[in-house]
């Protein structure tokens, strides 16, 4: 005889799995009714969200500077493919690499203080590094790094075939979003939790918890880069609005609208927020007001976002979503 | 030996015109985070919109002398009154629904308010800037001997140290500022005195904005008027906060006028690390003095 709890959690384990399939075949099937771009800048997004959210939603450290990571992976990234004729997936690697780097100093620099000047800190050092892009010589200034090769992966498989491009940035998705969603669920995530929620006390349990805030700094920098280096090779562009605070805003407010927290949050925050971006190009600084008033209004009525509210009104389908 | 020495170091001049340069950012960056500090210490927020407040500062002068005729010395009473109108109505509609939650929000919400103020502004007059001449009484300039002392620069100097002298001695040295640094520390104690301490915070918020707006109207005749003036200078500001800590109001003035200095003569030596410099000072406080040189670690 099998207890009600068992026979629940079956129940809920096959409706995960089931939602997971749907959302798979609906990311298989997508380009065939979007406009691949679109639907590569989205995840591209999606991931960087995802990896935003680490830190803000798994560790309590909410960064403002997320956009060095992703901006600087583009430049190194397009210059390394264009000038150096790197392949595409060594391309990606370096500036992943590159994004790593940058988040062990900044981070290791940044955690040092907490909450808001956290946030202040993280800000200050990646408008420094947006100057360093404005000043700096391969950056290509105003005009960033243009007409990017997309090259041929392992040499066989032409990406400027735009299917070709789509499946490989959703292999790039899907392996960044495992990585962070192993991570989440692990002992380590464990640990990152109870940095959020009482760092005094995971300290008295004897964890050297700075280590654990700077690996996980690192580790969301590096998935940052590589989001913006897989960005790079999707637009064939790096550009200084990818290393702008507006871009560390962005990625804030898809995280906030889809949910702090949530393991889905950013992703449904950022197709919700490149959707709109797209309609609503053509409305030139309202998209800015636009954007304020979403952030406002999340802060002030829909903290839990999308995800969350949605793990509170069924409960059974997200039981144990993480929203706080 | 002597030709060296003139290749190393420029002409007196133009260091002390560097230098003066360096000065005024400071006089904006002591405004600015003086203002911040206020704020943050009273209600717990970081103010994104402290820059968009600034630039409105600045439009408000503006447009007050073009549509209204009313002139600069009028408008450095006017402006900030206006401004700090909008600040407590900001505060009453929005940011008072915060105090009981973690601070990260209040910097999100104030985030989410200067991007539609910003936008608003963009929107309507674009992001080149608009000129607001110098009023007539200070143009011109000095010869100290060593250099030409433009008299608008000169006068935004004295006003930011009178400002800034001014807020330093309500707080510190007067029976309003005892309720506000006592309500800082024990908000219900305070009130349990008969101290009304929610219209307290919420006229500390108008005063920060006020202040901002002050700012904006002596930035005016010397920047450009332009939508963009207040996210260029928010976060330098910000930096100026992480080295200064916002413990101390003497603090956040004396850095911020240190470092606009130190920022001046980057610009003398190494032009293109000007625009980082505060930056990677910033870095190396983190390293050598983590909670900044006047600080009071908050949460």
């Amino acid at each position: 005889m099998r207890s009600a709890l068992a026979a629940t959690s079956e129940v809920r384990f096959a409706a995960r799995r089931a939602a997971g399939l749907v959302l798979l075949a609906a990311a298989l099937g997508a380009p065939f009714v979007f406009y691949p771009v679109f639907v590569m800048k989205a995840l591209c997004f999606a991931l960087f969200a995802s990896a935003f959210n680490l830190l803000i939603g798994y560790v309590g450290l909410a960064s403002f500077g997320h956009a060095a990571f992703f901006g600087w992976a583009a430049y190194a990234t397009a210059f390394a493919v264009k000038s150096w004729g790197l392949p595409p997936l060594p391309g990606i690697l370096l500036g992943t690499a590159l994004a790593a780097a940058m988040g062990l100093v900044f981070g290791w620099l940044a955690i040092r203080r907490q909450g808001i000047y956290f946030a202040m800190i993280t800000l200050a050092l990646a408008q420094m590094m947006y100057f360093v892009a404005v000043e700096a010589k391969f950056t290509g200034g105003e005009d960033g790094i243009q007409a990017v090769p997309r090259g041929r992966l392992l040499g066989l498989v032409d990406l400027n075939d735009p299917l070709a491009m789509y499946y490989f940035v959703l292999a790039i998705f899907l392996v960044g979003f495992a990585i962070l969603w192993r991570t989440v669920n692990s002992p380590f995530g464990e640990v990152l939790k109870a940095i959020r929620e009482n760092e005094g006390r995971a300290v008295s349990l004897g964890y050297r918890t700075e280590h654990y805030k700077l690996l996980a700094f690192t580790l969301s920098a590096a998935i940052s880069g590589l989001a913006g280096a897989t960005k790079a090779l999707v637009f064939q562009l790096a550009s200084l609005t990818d290393v702008y605070f507006s871009t560390s805003g962005d990625v804030l407010l898809m995280a906030l609208l889809g949910g702090i927290g949530t393991l889905f949050g950013p992703t449904a925050g950022a197709i919700v927020m490149v959707g709109m971006e797209n309609y609503l190009a053509q409305f030139g600084s309202w998209v800015t007001v636009i954007e304020g008033v979403i952030f406002v209004v999340c802060v002030l009525t829909f903290r839990r976002g999308i995800v969350g509210e949605l793990a509170r009104l069924l409960p059974r389908w997200f039981a144990d979503g993480h929203a706080r | 030996m002597l030709s060296v020495l003139h290749i190393a170091l420029p002409p007196l001049p133009a260091l002390m015109a560097q230098l003066l340069i360096g000065l005024i950012n400071g006089a904006f960056y002591a405004m600015l985070s003086l203002g911040l500090a206020v704020i943050f210490g009273m209600l717990g927020i970081i103010n994104f919109t402290h820059g968009s407040q600034y630039m409105i500062g600045a439009f408000c002068a503006y447009l007050l002398l073009k549509f209204l005729g009313i002139n600069y010395w009028m408008a450095l009473i006017v402006a900030p009154l206006v401004v700090g109108a909008f600040g407590i109505v900001l505060e009453r509609l929005f940011i008072r629904y915060l105090y009981q939650l973690d601070h990260l929000y209040g910097l999100l919400l104030t985030f989410g308010l200067a991007l539609i103020l910003e936008g608003l502004f963009r929107q309507e007059w674009g992001s080149s800037g608009l000129p607001y001449s110098i009023p007539p009484t200070l143009t011109g300039a000095y010869n100290l001997g060593f250099m030409f002392l433009p008299i608008y620069r000169g006068w935004v100097i004295v006003a930011s140290l009178i400002i800034c002298f001014g807020t330093w001695f309500v707080i510190e040295r007067t029976r309003l500022g005892s309720y506000l640094r006592a309500a800082t520390e024990n908000p219900a104690l305070v009130q349990s005195f008969g101290v009304n301490v929610p219209r307290m915070i919420t006229l500390t918020y108008g005063f920060g904005v006020a202040l901002a707006a002050l700012a904006g109207v002596l930035a005016a005749p010397i920047y450009q008027v332009s939508p963009l003036m207040g996210e260029n200078v928010i976060i330098v500001v910000f930096a100026v906060v992480v080295i200064g800590g916002m413990g101390s109001i003497l603090g956040s003035i004396l850095s911020g006028f240190v470092l606009g200095l130190i920022e001046g003569l980057t610009k003398v030596f190494w032009p293109e690390a000007s625009s980082t410099a505060i930056f990677v000072i910033m870095a190396v406080v983190l390293l050598v003095k983590p909670a900044g040189f006047f600080g009071r670690e908050f949460r």
